[in-house]
């Protein structure tokens, strides 16, 4: 049985229990993360899982990779202690700012840079950005087959993975050779939780930093510089609640309340 | 925000357990309360996550990890289930003293599935004497060969009823001064002679089971003596002030927070008088002496532990993190259901069930006008 090695792209996000927090910096049109502890995107965690889950069947190594500031690192631990073996931080100052485009491209620079493998599974989507467009993207510049939305993966033999893809209304069986780029939602798996000796093992597990003269990668292709992506204008919805108190007999209310909901477009005419 | 400096391992080992909690115990915490039941499974499961033998090296089947890091652990589990935690704290009563006193045999013997989740741990010191007086202990240890033949009935026993490995102190002698001599066993549950009798019906921290132990004519060969014969007395202080006691404080600092958060969330929601209760003073005061008993609590606790992972005696530092975070607790439950009003009353709202479990982390590991004792005798030495 061929030992497989998968390559897991994860992202540091900030915690979506704290969203209420974050904010939008007019000038830069870029969210306000400060104070706000990060996470794991939790769609990653599915992907952490389908890897480890693979390795567990067929045995092999499971990698992180992920584009981030140097202080990821704890992320990467994270991901270590769940079960991976090894992590790659691509850090670089020159990379804050990308867009999907750009750290895509860094996530191809360091995955080519680390070598052969069999798989490169990603969440389909961030809980921050939800672009859904790097896993793709990814695929595209590593010249991979790429597949989302996936949620089961089996190895159908030594070089050929079978998936199962959620389409709208239904889903389709796919199969694709070794290597590829492989995008899974949320109900691919239940991410295990991560236990005590998990923790005391990641400490000894490698986390190797490549900056971008390492990646040998250009400035201009990536951060804002090499971000085809620029927001427009950027406005700020205001919520504002009004109670509107409806009095009569209960049959009156209720025409008046249908009448309000019909005006508000909540029912239709 | 944090108070206290924990290190990235601890803060990764915070948010693990609270994800475990928040999936795990959170939505039985009010089942394990009403029904005063003790989730077996849901234990297994804690060992497999290592949480069951968190302080026992690796090489006995542990996680490898400190005390601190224990108290981490009962912290979060006890913010939503004061009485889940106090079954993991005397577990782990069971666990240290084995680990504490056992020769090589022992703890190879029993520490891998105590800490693996497959048995559980007991300590069983207290009698109907009383608790923290051991010299008047009354159940007895005779000497027959090589075997032993104890006699006698422990009681205000957690885990009583489901512990599969207890640790029980009986007399077996008199030392020089003419005091009592006490022994430690291992005993087994299904050990002949060696039964749970009366199950306590607790008011606090459910989920733990507190009863009798029913100890008649229980044989017990050498290699169950735990420590050295006539020496138990120390196993007793020592598992009971530097394991015991900063456990109860952790669970009381769970209390504490589990007030401050609860008192916090109640008063921004509740909107009375047009405004939420937040924007009255008097509420203000509230949540503003919740969250100094919260800080000054786990700032004692946390101190008293840290002291015992490097490795030096913490039993008065203990006594006083025991003392102020029990009281503290009770207080801060007191001042969360006036906050509340009518809700604070009502079931559907933990508030009252924090005040049950404060109340009754007071006599678990020695009251304390007993903690009193022990701090006031450090100070007058």
């Amino acid at each position: 049985m061929k030992e497989r090695r998968i390559l897991v792209c994860i992202k540091p996000v900030p915690d979506p229990e704290h969203y209420d927090k974050i904010g939008i910096d007019p000038a830069s049109k870029t969210l306000v993360r400060s104070g706000i502890p990060a996470v794991i995107n939790p769609n990653d965690k599915n992907a952490i899982e389908a890897a480890l889950e693979i390795r567990e069947y067929w045995g092999g190594i499971v990698e992180l990779v992920s584009m981030a500031p140097p202080d990821a690192e704890e992320k990467l631990r994270e991901g270590l202690a769940m079960g991976a073996d090894k992590a790659y931080l691509l850090s670089d100052r020159s990379f804050a700012g990308s867009d999907t485009l750009a750290t895509a491209r860094v996530l191809a620079a360091g995955i080519a840079k680390i070598g052969s493998f069999d798989l490169v599974i990603t969440g389909s989507e961030s809980a921050d950005g939800g672009t859904t467009n790097v896993s793709p993207q990814l695929g595209e510049m590593l010249g991979l087959p790429h597949v989302c939305n996936v949620e089961s993966i089996t190895p159908q033999n030594e070089e050929q993975w079978q998936l199962n893809v959620k389409i709208e209304e239904g889903y389709l069986k796919v199969e694709g050779p070794t290597p590829m780029v492989v995008g899974v939602n949320d109900k691919i798996n239940t991410p295990r939780y991560t236990t005590v000796m998990g923790i005391m093992e990641a400490e000894d597990k490698e986390v190797v930093i490549w900056s971008a003269a390492d990646l040998e990668i250009d400035n201009d292709k990536v951060g804002l510089t090499g971000s085809p992506t620029q927001p427009g204008d950027l406005h700020e919805p205001k919520l504002q609640r009004a109670g509107k108190l409806l009095e009569g007999e209960p049959e009156v209310v209720v025409d008046k309340l249908i009448r309000l909901l019909r005006q508000a477009g909540v029912l239709n005419a | 925000m944090s108070i206290i400096q924990f290190d990235k391992k601890q803060e990764m080992l915070r948010r693990t357990v609270r994800e475990f909690v928040e999936k795990e115990i959170v939505p039985i915490a009010t089942e394990i309360d009403e029904q005063d039941t003790f989730p077996e499974e849901l234990f297994q499961k804690m060992g497999q996550m290592g949480y069951n033998g968190i302080f026992v090296p690796r090489e006995y089947g542990g996680a490898g990890m400190g005390y601190t890091e224990r108290a981490i652990l009962l912290e979060e589990i006890s913010r939503h289930s004061a009485g889940l935690a106090m079954a993991v704290m005397t577990h782990h009563l069971g666990v240290a003293a084995i680990l504490d006193f056992g020769t090589e045999e022992q703890k190879k013997k029993y520490l891998p599935d105590l800490c693996a989740g497959k048995k559980i741990g007991g300590l069983a010191v207290t009698e109907p004497s009383g608790g923290s007086d051991l010299m008047g202990h009354q159940s007895t240890g005779e000497k027959i060969g090589e075997d032993w033949v104890l006699n006698g009935r422990k009681c205000f026993i957690t885990n009583s009823h489901v512990a599969d490995v207890s640790v029980v102190t009986v007399r077996t002698g008199e030392d020089a001064k003419g005091r009592p001599a006490l022994s430690g066993f291992i005993i087994e549950k299904g050990n002949e002679g060696f039964a749970p009798g009366h199950k306590e019906n607790k008011f606090g921290l459910r989920g733990s089971i507190m009863g009798d132990l029913n100890i008649n004519d229980c044989h017990v060969s050498g290699e169950a003596l735990l420590g050295q014969e006539g020496k138990a007395a120390k196993i007793a202080l020592s598992t009971i002030g530097g394991v015991g006691r900063p456990g109860m404080a952790a669970i009381s600092v769970g209390i504490l927070r589990a007030c401050l958060e609860e008192s916090v969330k109640f008063a921004k929601e509740r909107v009375i008088y047009g405004k939420p209760l937040a924007k009255v003073p008097a509420i203000q005061s509230i949540i503003a002496k919740n969250r100094i008993d919260y800080e000054a609590g786990m700032l004692l606790t946390y101190q008293a532990i840290g002291i015992k992972d490097t490795g030096e005696r913490s039993d008065t530092q203990s006594a006083i993190a025991k003392h102020y975070t029990t009281e503290a607790a009770v207080l801060a439950a007191k001042r969360t259901i006036d906050l509340m009003g009518g809700y604070g009353c009502v079931n559907e709202y933990p508030a009252g069930r924090y005040l049950r479990d404060a109340m009754t982390t007071i006599p678990s590991g020695g009251t304390t006008q007993i903690m009193e004792l022990v701090i006031a005798g450090a100070s007058l030495a």
